[in-house]
């Protein structure tokens, strides 16, 4: 970490939905936790990616920090502002800096808006007139993300899914952000045009310098993107570091089940390490006591089942790669399968 | 077993399946040939309106008959499937051929219990009592590694996870021992770690069934994984059918090359970026005309005389290895070998 104020200072965030009772008196009889104590900074310029398993709170991540989401405790500073219980007017700017990209380019664009209207929307709701009027800021746009700017006055459905979402990527460039939170963009694309969509994305993060928090699932695409990635599990991130300290040398038991779960399209000689998780990720109503991961971990003890381990650097882990572990992996990588396939034995 | 090694058990043979819309024709599946042997895995790769899924209804026999026409043969253990009476089909599907399909949450009744369904499917092919089904379905659960299966045969879809709704349709699937497994991406839904539970599972079941698969995904990861051989399809056609090694490691087909080279890797390059396949999947009412593939083809040109955009590139299998492509073999190790190896 370098010592200028980071873009975006996100620390102790928290987020629980809470779960109401039923008929007749509604009261709260518990909460979904849904994001739990969350510790992360985003330089200016730089991609954070953000990887985890389904229900690890990685969208409500993207959401909180973009306050679509107000957070129950914990803060979210940007640029030097706290913005976590920040009002709608106080809101007002900082939203035009902090855009969104989202999955599901068939649900992200109304349909009944041409494309000139849904790209310079944005400009339109901030009452920002850029030089030569929003149409010529719009073909530009358009030029930017790889279409043609004829294609103004045309419909969503007139698209593919592909150039559906580089339309969402000029919508979300419209205002010049200095920060996109880009929540899963390219997993509900065809895999020939998922690549074109991630080129896009960082051709825009190069050449305009905007910090992205990319959140995703595929492990491969999210190194590729993000130099620094965050491991997220029930909630907590159990993993952060830059992407080569993470990828080459993970350090929580987790992480490396995550990799060495990702099947690769390569048929090697030798069979790749493989970690067997048993069992599900459990409910973040309820969620286990101490490291969340213990559960489903072959090293976790009674320390594991009392004490949640801090997120830190473990003994030798570069400086910014932390982890979230009482018994860190020392050795570079595990040899054979160590769990036990017969799901019987863990339940 | 009737069928000797020599005989496939499946042998599909010029597949067309074609749907008449208010648009015009559209030639989902446009003559696709494939053989499978038993406890062999067959992995069917290709994008979304790729025709694999087409393809797989054709075999089992649920297309509606009155908007679909289906020309060719899908012979199954020696006997003709395409045009066999309902009555046959509906005694083969669950008992001899079964699929799993890529929602099981969509895929299972909510309003009936997970051993019910199971059940069903077991008393209807073979008469048996409801106890014994009952019993069955418990062995089934267990089978796939539901814990206390003798208390989750009780439950409802809703309350298992994604990863245990899909092992309880790979049971409802197996219930029969079917020969023929069809499985439908069925862990695309599925996280990583609990995708690679449900393979190893299928793996094992394979293993002691001697099950055939066709696995159909869009994950090349996937393939690699699972199959013995490996049929990538786009545009409704087979362009390369091959051992999963040889696909992976030496594509013949441009499009397979183009999937493989813009797909990141786990320790590939990071600075540089990814080579994708310009354009995007074609429309199947107005297919381009020759090979399928030529508006997106950086190689097409390299072909004299446009042969690509003019004239379809056959598909010749040779010990069951081969493309459908113009490029010469000089071409393609020129241009194919050298800049996978680079990627890889």
């Amino acid at each position: 970490m370098s010592d200028t104020t980071p873009l975006l200072d996100v620390s102790g965030l928290t987020k629980h939905f809470p779960i109401k009772g039923g008929f007749p008196i509604r009261r709260t009889v518990g909460a979904v936790q849904a994001v739990d104590g969350l510790d992360f900074q985003v330089a200016e310029g730089e991609s954070l990616g953000l990887v985890g398993e389904s229900g690890c709170g990685k969208s409500t991540t993207g959401r909180l920090i973009t306050r679509l989401l107000e957070p129950t405790a914990g803060t979210i500073t940007y640029r030097g502002q706290d913005i976590s219980h920040a009002n709608r007017k106080e809101l007002a700017p900082i939203r035009s800096e902090i855009q969104m990209i989202f999955q599901d380019p068939y649900a992200s664009l109304n349909p009944r808006h041409t494309v000139g209207k849904i790209i310079s929307g944005p400009m339109e709701i901030n009452g920002i007139n850029p030089p030569g009027g929003r149409e010529k800021r719009v073909r530009e746009l358009l030029e930017i993300v790889g279409l043609n700017p004829e294609h103004y006055n045309r419909f969503p459905h007139e698209f593919s899914g592909g150039q559906r979402q580089r339309i969402g990527v000029a919508r979300a460039l419209a205002l010049e952000p200095k920060l996109i939170v880009a929540d899963e963009p390219v997993s509900a694309l065809d895999v020939s045009i998922q690549a074109q969509v991630v080129n896009l994305l960082q051709k825009v993060q190069r050449e305009l310098g905007i910090a992205f928090v990319f959140i995703a699932h595929d492990l491969a695409i999210v190194r590729h993107f993000s130099q620094r990635v965050a491991v997220m599990y029930l909630g907590k991130i159990v993993e952060i570091g830059d992407r080569e300290d993470l990828y080459d040398n993970p350090r929580h038991p987790y992480t490396r089940a995550l990799l060495s779960a990702v099947p690769e399209a390569t048929v090697d000689e030798e069979p790749r390490e493989r970690i067997r998780l048993t069992g599900d990720v459990p409910s973040p109503i309820n969620p286990p006591s101490g490291c969340r991961f213990r559960t489903r971990c072959w090293k976790a003890t009674e320390k594991c089942a009392t004490e949640a381990p801090p997120l830190v650097q473990a003994e030798g882990n570069k400086p910014g790669h932390l982890t979230a572990c009482h018994y860190p992996e020392t050795e570079p990588t595990i040899p054979a399968p160590r769990l036990s396939k017969d799901p019987e034995a863990a339940a | 077993m009737t069928s000797t090694d020599s005989q496939p058990f499946l042998s599909v043979k010029d597949l067309k399946v074609h749907f008449s819309t208010e648009d015009g024709v559209v030639k989902a599946v446009d003559g696709l040939s494939f053989d499978l042997v038993r406890g062999k895995t067959l992995g069917i790769v290709g994008e979304s309106g790729s025709g694999k899924s087409v393809t797989n209804l054709a075999i089992l026999g649920l297309h509606n008959p009155d908007s679909t026409a289906i020309d060719g043969s899908i012979e199954l253990d020696g006997e003709e499937l395409n045009g066999a009476p309902e009555k046959r089909l509906e005694h083969l599907r669950g008992n001899k051929m079964a699929m799993i399909f890529q929602d099981a949450l969509a895929s299972l009744s909510p309003y009936h219990t997970i051993g019910t369904q199971i059940g069903e499917v077991y008393r209807k092919h073979t008469g048996a009592s409801k106890a014994e089904s009952r019993a069955r379905a418990i062995e089934m659960l267990k089978r796939v590694g539901i814990p206390q299966p003798d208390r989750r045969v009780d439950s409802y879809p809703h309350e298992f996870s994604g990863g245990m709704r899909q092992r309880a349709m790979i049971a409802m699937a197996l219930v029969c021992d079917p020969e023929l497994l069809i499985a439908d991406e069925p862990t695309t839904a599925l996280d990583v770690t609990v995708q690679a539970q449900i393979m190893d599972l299928l793996k094992d079941l394979q293993r002691e069934f001697g099950t055939a698969i066709i696995f159909i995904t869009h994950d090349l990861g996937v393939i690699a994984d699972i199959a013995d051989d490996v049929l990538v399809m786009y545009g409704g056609r087979c362009v390369e059918r091959g051992p999963k090694a040889e696909v992976l490691r030496t594509p013949q087909h441009p499009y397979t090359f183009g999937l493989l080279g813009s797909m990141p890797s786990l320790d590939g390059p990071v600075d540089v970026p990814l080579n994708p396949i310009p354009g995007s999947p074609p429309s199947l009412l107005n297919p381009p005309t020759g090979c399928r593939f030529h508006p997106r083809c950086a190689f097409a040109e390299k072909v004299p005389d446009g042969r690509c955009a003019k004239e379809r590139p056959l598909l010749e299998i040779v010990d069951g290895r081969g493309s459908a492509c113009h490029l010469t073999d000089e071409q393609r190790r020129e241009y194919l070998t050298d800049t996978a190896a680079k990627a890889h």
